[in-house]
């Protein structure tokens, strides 16, 4: 655990040794998870905020809900799902010292991530054609918790939205990483991480599908 | 045992030379100064605020700043306080300084981390600070909605620089949890810990559990704001209550972030100023997790008189008394520990003491305030005002002078005027009580808070308050003049000054920058000073 | 301190592809839900599977179940902790 006699004199330099003096895949995974952490209370909070006003306006979140897709909600969902595979098997693939497919399989993973995004700005955009997005003449003029279910709805997957734009170049850049030898099958650990994070991003869009697109 | 080593090395502030060494440091103790310089400036540009607020109050009546400008500068001063100054103060300077010496580390798990927590630390203080440049915010530091939704000040740099310095915090508990968890020497228990690190331990897991909450709502306010979401707009039927709910569940477990580092540096010093082992270590080990885990039920007390359910009302009263038990059990302990102790009254002892009486006095008028029935009478008045500074201020911002004063030496390897320190100490503790005591009596009179002017028959505690604001800031200034000398005149300190039995106090004072050239070996309990005499 | 990493378990790829294959048929599951007349239910019908699918993507995608159960405690006090936040929010919703 000591890297003892190594008193460099560069001392800013050399990226603050620790005792350990580098790699500790464990401790970078528990990092990571306490960070996931906090994305799940961030977006913990807005499900408290929705789960209050579906209380509050069920009959209007019904309303609401009927506005929305079920076959492009659907089909969003299993496209995560096969990305969450997809980065699964990347992992797998790696640690099994097959960087090759270890990369082709990130690849379909940023893959499915840009058809989510397609999906869904086609989605809201129909939606903004329609006059149903925040502040919109037509949106104001339906029952109140229907301006209320909408705000949530764009509020929460956009920002579900703006995880999977964040995902695509931190999956890229492993990739690269990959390629470049710096994420080995000894030294996995930040792709790992990636996998957290992008296993993360599909477990809250589990919760999103149900609770905006099957409630009518 | 590493004294050879130590001798050799350069201490960390000589490691290297210029600011850019210091700005892109990446050692925990240098990340500990660059916090403790800005946090002080900050500090005092609040308190200056502060004053001007006194300064107004004096009289009643419009005097200088208005109506207008009385709310900004009162906005100004909670902003920077809570979230500038006495949110990160101890955790960010000492824990970043001490956490991993008291563990056997030389460094945190992530220190680059560390050092990005400070630049988001400085980035939200210059959002804060731009706000002045636009005008000022007047929607006091709660940013309750709708107000802050409609008002024409530009609250969106406020809020953000909420929002940025939440996640500094989030990212300094996070490096906290994984070094506890990673970096502990192997001969370190968590029974052997110091209860300075089992404090920051637990005061890690509120950051990170609480605050991104409050992040999603702050920003949910700009949504409200900018695109007119509804969420939170009554006019479309969304609900204000809510707001404070999402609030509260962050900013109540936020002032156990404020004093419970604060509690565990009362655990450190009680034991070494009356060289005794502490009392029921284990007690008050656990109780700090317990006090994290019970504050994260309580919010609801700040509602009282918003429009709650009557029955969530009655719960949260009844949680909010149970949450002094574990606070009381850490009084009680340090009261044994003292008891037939050899007690030297050092100024970090007195300290110490000020924070057991001033945090005991918030402690108890808190109780009057969790109390459905009287909190109707005091809600929104200057008690509250009392309250929350005799314990955030009396509580947090004492002992982070108080382990100012306990680590000098070790930081930075002088020693200050005890006797001035004492005098300085004696001027703040009256001070403090003169501006902060009839703020009780006024409240409970009816004067309101958040309020430029007043009745005249509030004159006297306003006077009194007013005139313990310069008392307060003259021992303010003449500590930390006692200090600025001592960091270039004072005489040089030995490795162990107190007496003191936890690892910080084995390294050369100040430490060299790898404190540790091999794990030490930690084969006794952080306070067993006996056995340290018997062996030698 | 510093344990073997995960390195010692290979999970074999067919657990993937069989769990992904459990969260695409727990989709349709949700989503057929939706039209069986469930009243007041549906909701917690719906809430219940995506539970269900998140405590496999947990255990298995993200390797809880193959880590050290430090993760799993820590997880817990995660849920706890919002577990109290939601429960409390509704103790005040559920009886305005
Ligand atoms: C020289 C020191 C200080 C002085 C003279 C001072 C004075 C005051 C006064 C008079 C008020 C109440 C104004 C009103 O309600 O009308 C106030 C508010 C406040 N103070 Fe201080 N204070 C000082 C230090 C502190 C410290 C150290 C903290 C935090 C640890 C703090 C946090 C706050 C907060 C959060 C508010 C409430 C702001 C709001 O209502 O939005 N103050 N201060
Ligand atoms: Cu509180």
């Amino acid at each position: 655990m000591a890297d003892g006699g190594t008193t460099s004199t560069d001392l800013h330099g050399a990226a603050g040794a620790a005792h350990a003096g580098g790699y500790d895949p464990m401790a970078a995974k528990m990092g990571m998870w306490l960070f996931l952490f906090t994305e799940v209370l961030l977006f913990g909070a807005l499900f408290i905020v929705y789960g209050v006003y579906l209380h509050g306006f069920t009959w209007q979140f019904q309303q609401g809900s009927a506005r929305l897709s079920i076959p492009v909600g659907a089909v969003n969902t299993a496209i995560l799902l096969t990305s969450s595979l997809t980065m699964a098997l990347a992992i797998a693939a790696l640690q099994r010292a097959r960087p090759a497919r270890a990369r082709r399989l990130l690849f379909a993973t940023v893959g499915c991530a840009g058809a989510f995004l397609v999906i869904k700005a086609f989605e809201w955009a129909g939606k903004f054609a329609h006059g149903v997005y925040p502040g919109a003449a037509f949106l104001l003029e339906q029952s109140k918790g229907e301006i209320v279910f909408f705000g949530l709805y764009f509020t929460m997957t956009g920002l579900h939205a703006l995880h999977v734009l964040v995902g695509v170049p931190v999956i890229l850049w492993a990739g690269r990483r990959i390629r470049s030898g710096a994420i080995s099958p000894e030294h996995s650990v930040f792709l790992e991480n990636a996998g957290l994070y992008w296993h993360l991003v599909d477990l809250i869009w589990i919760y999103l599908f149900p609770l905006f697109y099957l409630i009518s | 045992m590493d004294a050879a080593a130590g001798a050799a090395a350069p201490n960390y502030l000589r490691a290297g030379k210029g600011l850019a060494s210091w700005l892109t440091t990446t050692d925990h103790k240098r990340i500990g100064i660059l916090y403790l310089i800005a946090i002080l400036v900050f500090f005092l540009f609040a308190v200056c605020l502060g004053l001007m607020i006194r300064l107004e109050l004096f009289s009643p009546g419009e005097q200088f700043v208005g109506n207008q400008g009385y709310n900004r500068i009162l906005t100004l001063h909670g902003i920077t306080m809570i979230f500038l100054f006495i949110i990160p103060s101890v955790p960010a300077v000492f824990g970043n300084f001490f956490l991993p010496i008291q563990i056997g580390a030389n460094d945190v798990s992530f220190p680059r981390l560390n050092l990005a927590s400070w630049y988001f630390y400085i980035g939200g203080g210059l959002f804060a600070l731009g706000s002045v440049i636009l005008g000022g915010v007047d929607t006091g530091w709660t940013f309750y909605i709708p107000y802050s939704a409609d008002t024409a000040d530009n609250v969106y740099l406020p809020i953000l620089a909420a929002f940025i310095l939440g996640w500094s915090s989030i990212l300094t508990g996070l490096n906290f949890i994984v070094t506890v968890h990673r970096l502990r020497v192997p001969s370190m228990p968590w029974f052997r810990m110091p209860l300075f690190v089992w404090a920051l331990y637990a005061t890690s897991w509120i950051q990170i559990l609480a605050t991104p909450v409050v992040g999603i709502t702050l920003l949910l306010i700009l949504l409200e704001r900018f695109l007119g979401i509804g969420i939170f707009d009554p006019a479309k039927e969304g609900d204000p209550v809510l707001y404070q709910h999402l609030f509260w569940i962050y900013s109540h477990p936020a002032v156990y972030i404020m004093v419970l580092p604060a509690m565990g540096i009362v655990s450190e010093i009680v034991p070494v100023f009356c060289r005794k082992t502490i009392f029921g270590y284990k007690f008050i080990a656990i109780s700090s997790l317990a006090i994290a885990g019970i504050g994260s039920l309580v919010w609801g007390h700040h509602m009282f008189t918003s429009g709650m359910a009557d029955l969530e009302r009655i719960v949260f009263s009844l949680l909010t008394f149970l949450v002094a038990i574990p606070s009381g059990v850490k009084v009680f302990n340090w009261l044994a520990t003292m008891y037939k102790g050899s007690i030297r009254l050092a100024t970090p002892f007195l300290y110490a003491l000020a924070f057991i009486f001033l945090f005991s006095v918030g402690g108890f008028t808190g109780l009057l305030q969790g109390a459905l029935s009287t909190d109707i009478h005091i809600h929104d008045t200057s008690f509250i005002v009392a309250h929350f500074h005799y314990t955030m201020f009396g509580g947090g911002g004492v002992m982070f002078f108080g382990a100012l004063h306990y680590w000098f030496p070790k930081m930075f390897g002088r020693t200050y005027c005890e006797s001035v320190a004492r005098w300085a100490f004696a001027l703040f503790f009256v001070g403090f009580n003169c501006l902060y005591f009839p703020l009780f009596l006024a409240g409970l009179a009816g004067m309101p808070r958040r309020y430029a002017d007043y009745l005249p028959e509030y004159l006297v505690y306003h006077r009194i308050s007013s005139i313990g604001s310069w008392i307060l800031v003259a021992g303010i200034v003449l500590m930390l003049a006692n200090l600025l000398r001592a960091l270039f005149k004072g005489e040089r300190a030995g490795r162990d000054p107190w007496g003191g039995a936890t690892l910080e106090w084995t390294v050369p004072s100040p430490p060299p920058t790898h404190q540790f050239a091999a794990p030490p070996v930690v084969t006794r309990g952080p306070y067993e000073y006996a056995r340290e005499r018997a062996s030698g | 301190m510093n344990a073997p990493a995960q390195e010692g378990h290979l999970v074999p790829c067919s657990v993937y592809v069989w769990v992904w294959a459990a969260l695409l048929c727990l989709t349709a599951v949700t989503v057929s839900a939706k039209y069986a007349d469930l009243q007041h239910l549906a909701i917690f019908a719906a809430l219940l599977i995506a539970t269900v699918k998140a405590g496999l993507v947990v255990l298995y995608f993200m390797h809880v179940r193959f880590e050290k159960p430090i993760f799993a405690v820590m997880i817990l006090v995660l849920l706890a902790t919002y577990g109290i936040y939601i429960g409390l929010t509704f103790v005040d919703y559920a009886n305005r």
